[in-house]
């Protein structure tokens, strides 16, 4: 039903400083991501997650294989870089809301700069999907005003603004105390639900992973791979006391083991590097 | 705003700063009355004239319209070069954060002239321009200059890297991004640049101003509070170096709250 928002990532390999250190961060890795997925991937820290997603956006090239979006090649032999465009928006992991523009102001920042709505309509979509996800009332307010939790739900919004394919989040909830965390999680389902966008999303949470994905993708440390990509066959929508199913439970268990051994690694590899 | 003036009288630290005023000043008179305190003379203190004597001298001044005369003179030497340094200053630090080839080429030199000190242009300047009034400006704008352009060049290098993908992924031309990344995150730091080069103009141009005569020789208009503190130093009226010193005090804290209040007006989003 959805066409839009396939990935497809084939044998891409990422080297940093390949002429001198030439750390591998990203091995021959490859994913599909169905349109309108919540594709969760799962790895340790500095694993090489965010260089994947980076790839995507169009912020760094890649030095071996391809990524398609839609069929149509984003980066890949011939084009090292893919450019950065609004159908694949990133949420960053410490927000990137201009501070000196008002809530308003970043919202309607994509259209506008695209040309693709005046201002005014901007802001009435702006104000309208602003409602939807219960942000009525700090249009005027400045981000560096706002709570952080409402500051990622801004900024989602900000991103949807743009109807993007796919949304790249990457571990937008890290900072976040769990309270507000399980709140925020359940506003991306409804803003999932709502709008059935594919989701990218980057996270060293298990639980975070299982609770909002239905692709997990488990990824190997440094260098980076899928170790093991399952369904989450829990349908949608979900509420928060899905964490205590059976079914759930099994997951954790069945995938816990997996990421637990990338995190040793991780550390051990950490250790030498130090 | 007559309610902001009165809480802002009466609040706490309001009433810490006037008593510690007050304080100072008797501090002063009594040092500056008694020279020997059980028979040890009082340091420094006490040979400068006592705040009431100060007074003194002051008030006949304020009368005097060659008194004002000097703050006004002072004042436009240094908003004059203080208006260019910012000018200049302001495109020439973004030109140097925006384009690789530019800082590659400016930068090294301008380290090199960074470091002199504004006051050991005077000599160069006085020879180098036609009146001593522009040479006074010259180096007023040399003291302000310095500090605007680093940091402008500092404040926009530290933009998040952040908001330049995300200007790009919804779209932004070059442009834009100058236009609505790199100028609005820059403004912050010339507002504490523009705070930081009225401090040091202040200084500068009293020093340029007793230096070369506040232009009195060379056919200018002369004058100034610089010259006016050198020249009761000359005439032996100690009383009122002391009123020169006071009101330069005076003339920079105005002009460091209006140039802090214009930055405020520039960057809501820092207000707390």
């Amino acid at each position: 039903m959805k066409t839009r928002g396939q990935i497809r990532i084939k044998d891409v390999v990422k080297i940093y400083d390949p002429e001198g250190a030439a750390v591998m961060a990203v091995d021959h890795c490859s994913l599909e991501i169905a349109a309108g997925e919540i594709c969760m991937i799962v790895g340790p820290s500095g694993c090489g997650k965010t260089t994947l997603l980076n790839a995507i956006a169009g912020f760094h090239s890649i030095n071996g294989g391809s990524i398609h979006l839609d069929g149509e090649m984003l980066c890949g032999p011939g084009k090292q870089k893919a450019s950065p465009g609004s159908d694949r928006i990133v949420v960053f992991q410490n927000g990137a809301l201009f501070p000196w523009k008002n809530v308003i102001d970043n919202v309607t920042f994509g259209p506008v700069m695209q040309g693709k709505l005046s201002l005014a309509e901007a802001k009435d979509k702006a104000r309208s999907m602003m409602a939807d996800a219960g942000l009525s009332g700090i249009e005027n307010n400045f981000p560096g005003e706002l709570s952080s939790g409402v500051r990622r739900r801004v900024e989602i919004v900000r991103a949807l603004m743009n109807d993007p394919a796919v949304l790249l989040l990457d571990e937008p909830y890290r900072a976040l105390d769990s309270l507000t965390k399980s709140v925020m999680h359940e506003s991306l389902l409804d803003i999932y639900d709502k709008n059935k966008v594919t989701i990218f999303f980057i996270t060293h949470d298990l639980q975070e992973a299982l609770f909002l994905g239905n692709k997990v993708a488990i990824m190997t440390s440094r260098p980076c791979k899928p170790k093991k990509v399952l369904t989450v066959d829990i349908p949608y929508p979900r509420n928060y006391s899905v964490v205590t199913d059976k079914r759930f439970r099994e997951l954790m268990e069945e995938t816990s083991e997996a990421v637990h051994e990338e995190a040793k690694k991780s550390f051990a590899a950490g250790e030498r590097e130090g | 705003m007559i309610r902001s003036i009165k809480k802002y009288l009466t609040s706490s630290s309001t009433r810490r700063g006037i008593i510690a005023v007050i304080i100072f000043l008797l501090f002063w008179e009594i040092c500056s009355r008694f020279h020997l305190w059980f028979g040890v003379q009082v340091p420094w203190i006490g040979k400068i004239p006592a705040p009431t004597s100060v007074v003194q001298a002051w008030i006949p001044l304020l009368d005097d319209a060659g008194y004002w005369s000097n703050w006004y003179l002072s004042a436009k030497r240094v908003f004059s070069g203080f208006l260019f340094a910012m000018l200049i200053g302001i495109p020439f630090g973004l030109i140097l954060a925006i384009n690789r080839t530019a800082y590659g080429i400016i930068f090294p030199t301008f380290e090199v002239l960074r470091p002199i000190p504004p006051l050991a242009w005077v000599p160069a300047s006085i020879i180098f321009w036609p009146t001593a009034e522009m040479s006074i400006a010259f180096v007023t704008f040399l003291g302000a200059f310095y500090t605007i352009v680093i940091n402008v060049l500092g404040g926009a290098q530290s933009i998040d890297q952040r908001y330049f993908q995300a200007a790009k992924s919804m779209g932004s031309s070059q442009w834009d991004i100058f236009k609505r990344i790199v100028l609005p995150g820059t403004v912050p730091s010339i507002a504490v640049g523009a705070a930081v080069g009225m401090g040091i103009t202040w200084e500068v141009v009293v020093a340029a101003e007793m230096i070369s005569g506040g232009g009195s020789q060379s056919g200018g208009s002369g004058g100034g509070l610089g010259f006016f503190i050198w020249n009761s130093y000359l005439g032996g009226s100690y009383q009122q170096i002391v009123v020169g010193m006071i009101s330069i005090g005076i003339a920079g804290y105005i002009s460091s709250a209006i140039i802090r209040s214009i930055g405020e007006y520039f960057t809501p989003w820092t207000r707390r």
